[in-house]
């Protein structure tokens, strides 16, 4: 049975989009059968990350409005086998999300993929609640940061209320928390929120902690997501991430300072 | 406790221990008050009708403000009284004491 993934945190710049990106590749590299749309109509990014933007030619809000088929919107990832992407409108608002088109697309997609992961956009408004509307699961994406982890706690609280297993009295969402930009050396000097911080307060499960990386800038730039950068930190991160997703038991990585040896010092590498 | 540890000025409490702290405060009221809709307004505006039943003041004159710490909120109501016109005091005064007569 196909599973929904609603990527969110109510505070926009977290990283949604790229954890879209990373998340749904790691899927797919894992052999499951992965669509991500991006539902931030108007202010479409999804394509530029994944690298597809010059192919796209129809999109979500195309299918929706019956002016084209969903086998022409989906753009196939020519890196990943079983990893597709469906972009968003640049032209129009969100209103153009209407619950029907919305669910009806969802359906068709549930049909031939294991997992659908719906990448939010900011806020809590329509598009919000349209991307976590249908979802069987929601990653909470989270920066250890006073603003960011007040909104996740308000979306928390929208998806317990609004979401459509809450409103039909179904079992709930699953949720999951994944702390992004990291900096365990800003941790250790007491100017970032611990991840046992940031978990004491949500009090949802730990699904990942991304490290803050030079990693995730330089896949944005080249349209690639990050976790095919496997050498990163960052995008091991993510890999880790989708495997306790899927039920494996991995330990948490990159939330200690590195000792740096006296070469590495010396020739003042990073990561 | 190191010997050296008694020369240091007392530790402050890190950045990120206050920005724990003041989440934990500001999201125990929000989960908190998520499903009642803000009253504030209409409290105040309740108030500002009762008081004028008794006494004429001006709409800006009353302050209603809400401080939250952990554990409990404070609601403080600030109502400034027009200061009584010249000889009103004593009519009213008068008319106190004719009550109580009667």
């Amino acid at each position: 049975m196909a599973k929904i993934i609603v990527m969110t945190s109510g505070k926009g710049g977290v990283g949604k989009t790229t954890s879209s990106a990373a998340f749904g590749t790691g899927l797919a590299l894992r052999g499951f059968k992965t669509c991500i749309i991006d539902f931030d109509v108007g202010l479409r990014n999804l394509d530029l990350i994944m690298g597809c933007e010059r192919r796209v030619v129809f999109d979500f809000i195309n299918v929706i409005n019956g002016e084209a088929r969903l086998s022409q919107a989906l753009i196939k990832d020519k890196r990943v086998e079983n990893l597709y992407i469906l972009p968003t409108s640049q032209t129009r608002d969100k209103d153009a999300l209407t619950e029907q088109g919305v669910e009806k697309i969802l359906e068709e997609l549930k049909k031939e993929f294991d997992y659908i992961i719906c990448d939010s956009p900011a806020g809590i408004e329509r598009g919000a609640l349209m991307a976590l509307y249908f979802a069987d699961h929601a990653i909470i994406v989270t920066n250890p940061e006073v603003s960011s982890v007040r909104d996740s706690d308000r979306i928390l609280g929208v998806i317990q209320a609004k979401s459509r297993r809450a409103e039909k009295g179904e079992s709930p969402v699953q949720e999951h928390l994944l702390v992004t930009r990291y900096d365990p050396e800003r941790v250790e000097k007491g100017e970032m929120l611990k991840v046992e911080d940031v978990l004491e307060i949500l009090a949802i499960p730990l699904l990942g902690i991304i490290p803050e990386s030079p990693a995730v800038l330089r896949a944005s730039n080249v349209g690639m997501p990050v976790v095919l950068d496997d050498k990163s930190n960052a995008g091991q991160a993510y890999s880790d991430a989708v495997g306790r997703f899927l039920g494996e038991k991995i330990e948490h990585r990159f939330v200690k300072v590195e000792k740096k040896g006296f070469f590495d010092r010396l020739l003042r590498r990073t990561a | 406790m190191s010997i050296f540890d008694f020369f240091r000025t007392p530790k402050k409490a890190s950045a990120a221990d206050q920005a724990k702290e003041r989440l934990q405060i500001v999201l125990a009221h929000e989960r908190a008050g998520r499903d009642s809709p803000d009253f504030l307004p209409q409290l105040q505006k309740e108030l500002l009708d009762v008081i004028k039943k008794y006494v004429s003041i001006d709409d800006d004159k009353v302050a209603v403000k809400l401080d939250r710490a952990s554990g409990y909120s404070t609601l403080e109501v600030n109502v400034e009284l027009p200061a009584p016109a010249k000889g009103a005091a004593r009519a009213a005064a008068g008319k106190v004491a004719a009550a109580g007569n009667a």
